[in-house]
Order: C-alpha cells, then sequence, then structure tokens
C-alpha cells in the first residue's frame, strides 16, 4: 500500500504535467541539463532561435511550451519552479508577474532602459497590432487605412460583413485583453468600432493563429488587433490577406522574457535570454523571425506601450470586471 | 642658557590639531545632517506621489446599484514610475474586506503614511479612506498604495556620495587652511625668536619692530625686563668702575708714604712688614687698575664702534710701549707682521686686550727670554702672544680665562686674574675668540683669533 502511495506520488507531478499544451516541443540532445521555456509565440517562430542557441551549448537540451497568454499566466504563478524562461506578448500580464516577485535579476544582461523593467523583464520585439483584411472581399471597397475608416467601411457593408468579422475575446486572451484596453485608453473610437462588429455579431478568438486562419479560409473577412507579424509570417497569404497598421493611433506590443526565480539553471536560462536580446539586434530575419525592438516613435507620435507599472491597472479585478462588462455589452448583442 | 625650557606640547600642533579635528566634526555634521535632510526630503516627495496615488484611486470609486465601481485612471500607478522600476502595490478594502488589489498590505494603523516589509523588501505605504453614502449604508471604501524605495535608496546613495565628496573636499580645505593659519601664526613667534637669538650678548635695546597685537605684552614685558637689566648691569659695572677709581688715588698716596717710609726704616722686621705692605698695596692696585679695565671693556663692547684698524701698528707701537718693562727683566720681543693685517674693530679694546697678554709673557716667563708676537693672516686673522716660560697650567688650563682666576703657580707675581678674561670678552665682541695653548718645546701661548 505505502508503495503503491509513493509511487502516485512519484508519478504525480508527471501527470500534472501532461496537461493541454498547444504545442509542446524538444530540442536538442536527450541530455541535461533541459531548458523549460513556457512561451506565448508559435513554435515555428521560435525554432530557428532555439536551434541557434543549441549550437553554442552542445550538451543543453530545450522544451518549448506554447499555451495562450492568459493560460500562461495562470499556469506560471502556479507552478513557477516548472518553468525557466517565460516569455509572452502580454506586456501587463508579464510586467505583473515581474512585480510580484517572480522574476529574477539578471544583473549580467545590459539592454536599453525603455526595453526592460528591473533588470528582471525584457523585451525583444516591437510588434503593431493591426487591421488584417481579406483581399478579395475588399476588392470593390476602399481600403480602411483608420479605425474610423474601417466602421464606415463595415457600417456601409453589413450584408457583406455579418458574422464575418473578427477580433480577441479579451475574456480569453491576455493579450487581446491589453490590446483592447490599450485602444479604449487611446480613444473612444475603439467603442465605436466595438459596436459596429457587435452589431455585425463579431467572432471571438483566443489567439491570432486562428483568425488568420479563418481570414484566409474566408470564414471571416476582417480580424481587428491581429499580430500583424503572424499575417506576414504565413508566407502562404502574401495576396489573399492585406495588413494595415492603423494610422490613427498604432497600438505597438512588445514580446518580452523573464527568468523565473526558481528557475532550475538560472545561468542557462540568463544566457537565452541575452541570446534572444542578441539575435533581435543582430538583425538577420532567418535567424530571428519576430519584428526587431523598435525605440523609434511612430510618426503619429505614439510610442508602444510603456513597461511600467501602470501596465496593472486593467488587470484589477474592479477594473477588469468594468472593461469586460462594457466590452460585452459593445460586442455581444443578442 | 637656551637648554633648560621646560617644553609641554608644541603650540603649533594643538592648534592644528584643534582646527582639523574641528574640521573633521563638522564636515561629520555636515553629512549627517544634509543626508538626513536629504532622506527626508525624498521620503516626503515619495509619500506625495503615494498620495496622489491613493487619492486618484479613492476619487474613481463610486457606488452602482449599491456596488463599489473603481474605475481608477491609468495615471494613478503611471505616476509611479521610477528610474529604479520600483515594484507597486496596491490593495482596496471595503468595509475592511479586500475588494481588489495585493492580499496582506497592512493597512490598520491610522497613519497616513507607513514603511514596512512587503514580499521581502521595504516598501513604503500610503492609506486614506472615504466613505461613499449609498441609498440604504454607508460605504467605507480604503485605498492603499505601497511602492519599494529603490530609486530612494538610490537618490539616498547618490547624495551620500557627493555629500562626503563635498565633505571630505571641505575637510581637505580646511586642514590645509589650518595649518596655513597656524604656521602664519606660529611665523610671528618664531620670527622673534630668531630676532632674540640673533643679538650680541651684551645688546639689550628694546624690540622696536612691529608684532601682533596678541603678542604686545609679551614683548613689551620683554622689553621693560631687559630694560631693567640693562639698567642694573650699567648700574653695577658704574659701581664698579666707580669704586675702583676712588680706591686706586687713596692707594697711590698710600704706596708713596710706604715706599718713603721703606726708605728711612732700617729694623729689619720692620722693612719685612713695609714690603708686604707694599705688596698688598700693589695687588689692590692693580686689582683696582684690572676693575677699571675690565668696565671699560664691558662697557665699550657693548656698544661697539668700530673703525679699521692696522694691527701691525697697533701691535708695534704696544711692543714699543713695553719694552721699558721687558728691558728690566731682559726679554726681548719679536713683532713677526709679515702681511697687513686689517680689523675693523675698537682699538683701544684691542689695545687693552695684547696688552693683557705681553704682559701675562712678561710676567710669566723667566728672565732674558723671547716673548713673540705673532699677526697671522691665513687662514684665519690672528695674533698670538709665546713666551718661553713654563707655560699654561695643564690642569687650570679651561678654567683660566675666567673672571678672578689666578693659576695655582704665580711665582709670587703680582696679579688680580682679569687680564685672560679681559682679552677673552675683547676677542668676543670682535666675533673671535681666545685660545690658551703651550707649546710643545716649552711657553705658553695666547692666541686672539678673528
Ligand atoms: N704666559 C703665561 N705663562 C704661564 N701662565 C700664565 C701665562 N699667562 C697667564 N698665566 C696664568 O693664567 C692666570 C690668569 O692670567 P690673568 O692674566 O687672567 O691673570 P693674572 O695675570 O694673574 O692677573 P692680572 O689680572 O693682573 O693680569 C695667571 O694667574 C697665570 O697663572
Ligand atoms: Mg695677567
Amino acid at each position: 500500500m505505502r508503495y503503491i502511495a509513493v509511487l502516485i506520488l512519484a508519478v504525480l507531478p508527471a501527470f500534472c504535467f501532461a496537461q493541454d499544451w498547444e504545442d509542446q516541443q524538444k530540442f536538442g540532445a536527450n541530455g541535461t541539463p533541459i531548458l523549460r521555456i513556457l512561451s506565448s509565440t508559435d513554435t515555428s517562430f521560435f525554432a530557428p532561435i532555439i536551434d541557434s542557441f543549441i549550437v553554442g551549448q552542445p550538451n543543453v537540451s530545450v522544451e518549448y511550451i506554447v499555451t495562450g497568454t492568459a493560460d500562461l499566466d495562470n499556469e506560471f504563478r502556479q507552478n513557477p519552479d516548472r518553468f525557466d524562461v517565460v516569455i509572452s506578448s502580454a506586456m501587463d500580464l508579464q510586467l505583473k508577474l515581474t512585480n510580484d516577485g517572480f522574476a529574477q535579476r539578471l544583473d549580467g544582461i545590459s539592454h536599453p532602459d525603455w526595453a526592460q523593467w528591473r533588470s528582471s523583464l525584457f523585451a525583444f520585439t516591437t510588434e503593431p497590432a493591426a487591421i488584417v483584411l481579406n483581399a478579395a472581399a475588399f476588392d470593390g471597397l476602399a481600403t480602411p487605412r483608420t479605425r474610423q475608416d474601417l466602421i464606415e467601411v463595415l457600417r456601409a457593408n453589413p450584408d457583406i460583413f455579418m458574422g464575418k468579422v473578427g477580433t480577441y475575446d479579451v475574456r480569453r486572451s491576455g493579450l487581446g485583453y491589453l490590446f483592447a484596453t490599450q485602444d479604449a485608453r487611446t480613444s473612444e473610437t475603439f467603442w465605436r468600432l466595438m459596436e459596429v462588429m457587435g452589431s455585425l455579431d463579431a467572432r471571438l478568438y483566443c489567439c491570432s493563429g486562428d483568425m488568420i486562419d479563418d481570414l484566409i479560409e474566408g470564414r471571416i473577412l476582417v480580424a481587428y488587433n491581429v499580430l500583424g507579424s503572424y499575417a506576414e509570417g504565413r508566407a502562404d497569404t502574401a495576396d489573399t490577406l492585406t495588413v494595415i497598421l492603423p494610422s490613427d493611433f498604432p497600438t505597438t506590443m512588445m514580446r518580452s522574457a523573464l527568468v523565473s526565480k526558481s528557475a532550475s539553471d538560472p545561468a542557462l536560462a540568463e544566457a537565452f535570454v541575452n541570446h534572444l536580446i542578441g539575435l533581435q539586434s543582430g538583425g538577420a530575419r532567418a535567424a530571428f523571425p519576430l519584428p526587431p525592438l523598435n525605440s523609434g516613435q511612430d510618426p503619429t507620435g505614439q510610442s508602444s506601450i510603456g513597461l511600467e507599472p501602470a501596465l496593472m491597472t486593467y488587470l484589477d479585478a474592479l477594473k477588469r470586471q468594468t472593461f469586460v462588462r462594457e466590452w460585452e455589452e459593445a460586442i455581444i448583442q443578442d | 642658557m637656551t637648554g633648560d625650557v621646560v617644553v609641554s606640547r608644541s603650540l603649533r600642533n594643538r592648534l592644528a590639531m584643534i582646527l582639523t579635528g574641528g574640521a573633521a566634526v563638522l564636515a561629520i555634521v555636515l553629512f549627517l545632517v544634509v543626508r538626513a535632510y536629504a532622506a527626508q526630503i525624498a521620503q516626503q516627495g515619495q509619500d506625495n506621489i503615494l498620495n496622489a496615488s491613493v487619492s486618484s484611486i479613492l476619487d474613481a470609486a463610486v457606488l452602482r446599484d449599491g456596488e463599489v465601481e473603481l474605475d481608477f485612471p491609468y495615471a494613478a500607478l503611471s505616476m509611479l514610475s521610477t528610474d529604479a522600476d520600483d515594484r507597486v502595490f496596491y490593495a482596496v478594502y471595503e468595509d475592511g474586506a479586500l475588494l481588489s488589489g495585493y492580499d496582506g498590505l497592512d493597512t490598520q494603523d491610522d497613519e497616513a503614511f507607513r514603511s514596512m516589509n512587503y514580499d521581502g523588501s521595504t516598501v513604503r505605504i500610503a492609506t486614506a479612506t472615504r466613505t461613499l453614502v449609498g441609498a440604504n449604508v454607508p460605504r467605507r471604501v480604503t485605498v492603499s498604495v505601497a511602492q519599494t524605495q529603490d530609486a530612494l535608496s538610490g537618490t539616498l546613495n547618490r547624495i551620500s556620495t557627493n555629500v562626503a565628496v563635498f565633505g571630505a573636499g571641505f575637510f581637505a580645505l580646511a586642514t590645509v587652511l589650518s595649518f596655513w593659519a597656524t604656521s602664519t601664526t606660529i611665523g610671528q613667534l618664531r620670527r622673534l625668536t630668531t630676532s632674540v637669538t640673533r643679538r650680541g650678548p651684551q645688546d639689550l635695546s628694546p624690540f622696536t619692530k612691529p608684532v601682533p597685537t596678541e603678542m604686545g605684552p609679551l614683548v613689551g614685558s620683554l622689553n621693560n625686563l631687559m630694560f631693567r637689566l640693562d639698567q642694573s648691569l650699567k648700574q653695577s659695572e658704574e659701581f664698579i668702575a666707580e669704586a675702583a677709581h676712588r680706591v686706586r688715588t687713596p692707594l697711590a698716596t698710600v704706596r708713596s708714604y710706604a715706599e718713603a717710609t721703606f726708605q728711612r726704616v732700617e729694623n729689619t722686621e720692620n722693612r719685612d712688614a713695609l714690603r708686604s705692605m707694599m705688596r698688598a698695596i700693589d695687588e689692590s692696585s692693580r686689582a683696582a687698575g684690572q676693575l677699571l679695565d675690565h668696565a671699560m671693556v664691558t662697557f665699550r663692547a657693548e656698544n661697539l664702534d668700530r673703525i679699521d684698524v692696522d694691527l701691525n701698528d697697533l701691535l708695534r707701537d704696544l711692543v714699543q710701549r713695553m719694552t721699558p718693562v721687558a728691558d728690566m727683566r731682559d726679554v726681548d720681543f719679536i713683532l713677526d707682521a709679515a702681511a697687513p693685517a686689517h680689523l675693523h674693530g675698537d682699538p683701544i679694546l684691542l689695545q687693552n686686550a695684547f696688552r693683557n697678554l705681553i704682559d701675562n709673557a712678561l710676567k710669566y716667563a723667566p728672565a732674558d727670554s723671547i716673548v713673540t708676537v705673532r699677526v697671522q693672516t691665513a687662514p684665519d686673522l690672528s695674533v698670538s702672544v709665546t713666551d718661553q716660560g713654563k707655560g699654561f697650567p695643564p690642569s687650570e688650563i679651561n678654567k683660566l680665562a675666567d673672571r678672578f682666576v689666578r693659576g695655582s703657580d704665580t711665582d709670587g707675581q703680582i696679579g688680580s686674574g682679569l687680564g685672560l678674561t679681559i682679552a677673552r670678552d675683547v676677542a668676543a665682541a670682535h666675533g673671535g675668540a681666545l685660545i690658551l695653548s703651550n707649546r710643545s718645546e716649552g711657553g705658553a701661548c695666547a692666541t686672539l683669533q678673528f
């Protein structure tokens, strides 16, 4: 009886671990140490990065686990010792993890001030939220350049777009929530757009990837607040999709990485973050398929969302409750 | 005279120590005060921002359908951004129950601002409460915002370093200044000391150079002391001269009477008595004469008036004048003065000194001998008087020039023991010395070296 109990206890973590990830892949030799990366970025973007890392560290193997931003935050908070590096596009959640003491200080990494927080959270890409259109559907229509244009096009053609617009479900996606809250913070246009999309019975998605899939397959014709980098990353989409960065105001996030405070091999984890940052500035598109950091301000004078404690504002339970309620009122119109 | 001073610690060191010590204490106090003040100001700055953050959150609290809603502005936390990326925690309570934010932020106290430990770091926490009045019951909403103090301690460290550097600079400057002040102060004393030591042994005139106020009394009493000393010296010298003078004349009278009587007395006993009487009289008048000379030497040495003296001339003249006395003893003089010898000095004193030396040679050398007076110009200017007598008694040679000191074996020669004293004092007044020695071939050698 006792042995069985021990056996169960020993195997239990393995079972817990075997949860439904979006993706889970191993790189490198089957040996130790293993660098466990929990990420919200699709494996295809990270494979070359990890490959080049392993070239420099022959004995290291890397386990790359992909899940949604909200789930990632949740999972990591519960088991901070199970992951070494956490990479997410939800800046607010990443910042809160750091603020709450989950991240480790990496004093060996030098990085511009605006792209890091507490020497613990390091941004390594600059990625705008985009409007992605199915090019064919907009054949006869004026291509919208701003959110206002989009509102007008949608309003004018309810017959075309009914049930064929999509955006993030802010309740499920951390990044979607970040984009939505930053949009709402900047302009009232966001709410009018949500209302219009709501009136067109918008589809709600958990992830950029799914939205792009549906766009390619024509299930939706317009997607709002999609990661432009994902759309452009799909080589097969060049003439199917049109990626528009709204010129009224851009919403730009930075993908960021942190090393868990309870990482098993902090030096290795730090080396990986360093590698990531080095590749980003290297500028080789093949080695680093994501857009590099861009400190330059947009022509509109707006820069990317800042890495600052204020990011936690919309994570406040009461605020979130209020925001989500308003958002639901706008977009879900049954 | 210079040796026996009881010295207790250096005034200069003491001054320097007090000044630098004071500067060090001042620098430390400055450091502590500025640091404390900076800490207070920095803390006040943080408190103000925390307070603003709390109020902006609290302001956003509204009651909607009996529920507390808190749509606080982005700026509420944005204003807490710091260079050091300080961590931020907040909590919203409704009637004491956590509504949202971080659990465990201790807000029981009434104080608006407190420092506490949260999640392993020291945080500064600001708290405020507002009562929302709804339809039925009032609700108390409490908001606390806390922030770590990395930026604050960074600022403080920076200020501390700056103040420390400033304090060290201040200290260094003060030290340099204190050494400068000390040495200028001490310099005045040293100048006075030098001018005292530089004076001739007989110079008792008052100091006339200006001195700092604080040294006025010292120099005043020094002048006073010297004046009295001078006065009493002069008095006693005058007294001695006067006394000698007064004794000399009556002695001469007594001597002539004794002489006359001696011629007339035939009784051997009486003649002996008269002879000793005359001898005593001779001794007394010799003493009186030497005392007068000595007093004169002392007086003239004090205000030496120097002229150019041709030593050869002077000695030739002197030898000539003493030749009769020498002839009585069959003593021949040799004056060895080849090169011209000039000296800047007082001829009366010099003559007096040489006369005493020659007088000694005639007195203590045997009859039928030679006394040599030699003038040398190299290496130093010197005049020596040598005889062929038995020389100075070696055991006493060092004391013979002292006042009233005579050799133990003077062969009944009349004398007062002042001759060499006069010679020595004259030499000293001219910056020279009297050197007594015995020649290996026999005979004394007394040298005045300038
Ligand atoms: N040329 C000399 N040879 C030997 N002894 C001498 C000679 N000159 C001086 N002395 C010794 O030194 C002593 C001191 O001499 P000093 O001239 O001072 O005194 P004094 O000759 O005795 O008396 P006075 O004052 O009358 O000259 C003498 O008493 C004598 O003993
Ligand atoms: Mg003599």
